[in-house]
């Protein structure tokens, strides 16, 4: 470096070349990466796609393809997170005795917390977004969400996040302070280096486009129902995502503080959660669980609404207890927030507290398993046919209750005490999140992939993969429970005590077979595009379904509807069919659509400069990416031509192409 | 509840299904930002919180009495609820499509919430060159970050006031732009809100011996 110290330091912060690529195992990751990644340009190259992605995909505000995008996103970003969990796995195997495995605890503990991070930021977000997105406005017979523009702004912003955490992995490190990164561990003092601050703006960047979604589809709920569309008349499913969006607007903002109060205390020295001048750790917890607690509910609700749409559609029964389905997701909704403390019982709030938390906690359960009749009701009498979406409810249903019940458990505060931060409940969690949001949003993939592609996913592989999937969930954590109940605690990267090995090596087992679930998946993505004519969704409604998305074609047409539905039932599509309706051949009129734009992605790649600058400390670096992403957005609103008609020759034109294809059914 | 029996003969007149012609949606854009400014309510919710927590963990540095000077603060507030007014004017003459006398009202509405800024600023400098900055307690912390995240929000008002008028100049008072100016009228009177809660939270509790 021929530059003057001072200004390499003002320009690259604190960066420097040992940052870079800083361990071997990295190293390895990081040219499989780099190949993958080279193959992946190359091919697109090579293929001329650069300007199809770019025009009708990266640029596109139609939010089925934004759905699609996010659910792309949450797959990708799920091997990441799955590789994580197997080396945690693998690692906690053989670590016993003189062997200290394979990994460095310094690595472990970056290994766990990124586990935790993609998981639920990057992997079980992006796929109920998505899911929400594709699947909520064909429901409610919208053309498209409130806002349009901001829908592609908050997926790229959600992309920006991932790209920061996946940078940490090859460009410094990932903090080890666990999912939470409670402080005092993750103040400067005991984190100094640049882990945190990664996962401070990673979770900063993509929370601001979660947000924003929040609010999006929110107002689309709201203002954007097909007429006749009562709120008691939305399918469960949309009940549901209006719960969500309304758990993500009033509890983000949250973690947003949260945030920023500790960035402040890294960055400007201030002393909200650090141990002197009258800092309070504590406080953090609070918030940062404030947020939390309702946060699983964000994931969860939307399963639990296409565990409904489901239940509902391969039963072939109207959803029994429509009115209590819904009343129990409200009531949910609501006790989410009344039950944080549960997450740190043993911090010291006093009997009272832990008590009344307790309760709350013990209360959610009701709810939840007035749900779980209200499917099991559904199926009774029902003629069930075992479609792969079928089967990951049933598996849900069965491991949900397991999970339901060790949550119950650890909601009884003298039990937390011996079970706080033990295996146990890593088990709990998992048992939760994989049973109920995981199998869940599998069920969703299958149930509407023909509607996104217009072509079934292949049943064979999504069996095993289900399979693959279910009986590996019971090898990898039914283990954890056993050691949890004998006091092992989470995050240790070594043991000592040889009785135990044996409960890792099944939990290993486990995640060995998840992965050939994980593969399965992949292998059936792949056989089914290969077999897509085999596969063809001619109708639109290939699973004889009950709501409005499954009166249109698959893929539906860009503007969704040509006629605007009106709805007088609960299951509108089903009563449609009642009544033997035919859809109009004729008389379509020009349709009111927004234009693509690129100012989403060009602002969230402004914004990911800025966190990285940010990380690194490169402070002129920031300040002009910050000017940048901040005239990008005044551009933008300089910009009034946002929408066109879309010819009714056009309409007209998809129309007929579709009574065709509905000739040769 | 709608429990509506299926039945495919008895109604005298055949269920539509779809809504002939053109459907309109109504615009969500005022519900959309209200909702926004509702998380932002959460977003000082937490910072009020906060100070709650620790507003009076001096550490050994000065108490809230000491550093606050309400006379300032009491100008402060003044010029800030009369922006409040200033824009309620601007919008009643935007209701009557004056752009002109409009404009007038953006203009002081821009130079009371200027000054208002200006002010805090003075008074952070201040506080600051006494020894009294974000770093020195807990208190000064939660302080700085609650009352300087507002003054971030004004200032982002200001900005977006000055990109509205240049827009107004430009198109004129056409739908987009009122829809704009009634958002930024809810934020802005959403701020004035806050600071209501600022000024009697922080600065007069804050004196309280």
């Amino acid at each position: 470096m021929s530059l003057h110290p001072d200004l390499t330091q003002l320009i690259f912060g604190r960066l420097t070349w040992h940052e870079i690529l800083p361990e071997p195992i990295v190293v390895g990751t990081f040219i499989v990466v780099a190949l993958g990644g080279l193959a992946l340009l190359a091919v697109i190259t090579y293929f001329k796609l650069w300007g199809y992605l770019w025009r009708e995909w990266f640029t596109s505000i139609d939010h089925k393809k934004i759905g699609v995008m996010y659910i792309i996103l949450g797959l990708v970003m799920l091997l990441r997170g799955f590789s994580d969990a197997i080396m945690m796995r693998a690692q906690q195997a053989i670590s016993f005795g003189h062997n200290v495995g394979y990994l460095p605890p310094d690595h472990y503990d970056q290994i766990f917390t990124a586990h935790g991070v993609i998981m639920i930021f990057f992997v079980a977000m992006p796929l109920v977004t998505g899911m929400m997105n594709f699947v909520m406005p064909l429901q409610i017979g919208a053309r498209d969400v409130a806002f349009p523009f901001l829908n592609n702004f908050s997926f790229w912003m959600t992309v920006s996040g991932a790209v920061l955490v996946m940078m940490s992995l090859f460009v410094g490190e990932f903090a080890r302070t666990g999912w939470l990164a409670y402080p005092p561990l993750s103040g400067i003092v005991s984190s100094p280096d640049a882990g945190v601050d990664y996962y401070i703006w990673a979770l900063q960047i993509a929370g601001v486009g979660t947000l924003l979604s929040g609010v999006n589809l929110l107002t689309t709920i709201i203002k954007m129902r097909a007429p006749g569309m009562t709120l008691m008349r939305m399918p469960v499913f949309t009940w549901t995502a209006l719960c969500t969006n309304v758990l993500i607007v009033a509890a983000f903002p949250v973690l947003t503080v949260a945030l920023a109060m500790l960035a402040l205390d890294r960055y400007a020295g201030t002393n909200f959660f650090t141990t002197v001048l009258g800092g309070n750790a504590m406080m953090y917890v609070n918030l940062i669980w404030i947020w939390g607690h309702p946060e699983v509910y964000i994931l969860i609700l939307p399963a639990f609404g296409i565990f409904s749409e489901v239940t509902a559609t391969f039963s072939q029964k109207r959803l029994f207890g429509y009115a209590s389905m819904v009343y129990a997701t409200v009531v949910i909704t609501v006790l989410s927030y009344l039950v944080w403390l549960h997450h740190f019982f043993t911090m010291g709030s006093g009997a009272s507290v832990n008590s009344f938390f307790g309760i709350t906690t013990m209360i959610i359960s009701i709810p939840t398993g007035a749900k779980i009749f209200n499917w099991l009701f559904t199926m009774f009498r029902g003629r069930i046919t075992f479609e792969v979406p079928m089967l990951w409810t049933v598996g849900f249903i069965v491991t949900f209750a397991i999970g339901g019940m060790t949550g119950v458990l650890l909601a009884v505060p003298p039990a937390d005490f011996s079970l706080h931060n033990s295996l146990f409940l890593i088990a709990h969690f998992h048992n939760v999140i994989i049973g109920g949001v995981l199998f869940g949003l599998f069920a969703g993939i299958n149930y509407w992939f023909p509607k996104a592609f217009g072509f079934k996913l292949d049943p064979f592989w999504g069996k095993c993969s289900f399979w693959f999937w279910l009986i590996g969930f019971y090898f990898a954590f039914m283990p954890l429970y056993v050691l949890g109940l004998m006091g092992v605690t989470r995050r240790l990267s070594h043991f000592d005590d040889p009785s135990l090995q044996i409960w890792f090596e099944l939990a290993a087992f486990g995640a060995f077979l998840i992965l050939l679930g994980i593969f399965s998946m992949l292998i059936q993505f792949a056989v089914s595009f290969m077999r897509r004519e085999q596969l063809r969704d001619k109708t639109g409604d290939p699973w004889n379904g009950r709501t409005l998305e499954w009166s249109t074609s698959s893929p539906p047409p860009k503007y969704n509807f040509a006629f605007t539905p009106l709805v007088h039932d609960i299951d509108a599509w089903w009563q449609m069919k009642q009544h033997r309706y035919q859809r109009p051949l004729g008389g379509f009129r020009s349709i009111h659509m927004p234009k693509n734009t690129g100012a989403g992605i060009i602002m969230a790649g402004f914004a990911t400069v800025f966190g990285f600058a940010m990380i690194w400390y490169m402070w002129p670096l920031a300040i002009i990416s910050f000017v940048a992403l901040l005239a990008t957005a005044i551009g933008h609103t300089f910009n009034y031509q946002r929408d066109y008609y879309l010819p009714t020759e056009e309409v007209a034109q998809a129309e007929a192409s579709r009574t065709e294809l509905l000739a040769h059914v | 509840m709608s429990d509506t029996t299926m039945t495919m003969s008895g109604s005298p007149e055949p269920l539509k299904f779809h809504v002939e012609g053109e459907h309109h949606v109504e615009n969500g854009t005022l519900l959309g930002f209200w909702l926004y400014l509702m998380s932002d309510c959460l977003v000082f919710a937490c910072l009020f919180a906060a100070y709650g927590v620790l507003g009076r963990d001096y550490a050994g540095g000065p108490s809230a009495a000491q550093v606050l000077e309400l006379p300032v603060v009491a100008i402060n507030t003044t010029l800030l609820l009369l922006s409040s007014i200033t824009y309620g004017f601007a919008v009643l003459e935007m209701q009557q499509n004056r752009s002109g006398p409009m404009m007038g009202w953006l203009v002081i509405t821009g130079l009371l919430g200027a000054s208002f800024i200006g002010l805090e600023l003075t008074e952070f400098s201040h506080l600051v060159s006494i020894g009294a900055g974000p770093q020195r307690s807990a208190f000064l912390s939660s302080f700085f970050t609650l009352v300087g995240t507002h003054g971030l929000h004004v200032t982002c008002g200001l900005i977006w006031l000055v990109v509205l008028m240049v827009q107004v100049s430009k198109k004129g008072l056409i739908p987009a732009n009122k829809r704009r100016l009634m958002c930024l009228s809810m934020f802005w009177h959403f701020l004035d809100v806050v600071w209501v809660g600022v000024f009697s939270f922080v600065y007069l509790m804050g004196v309280l011996p």
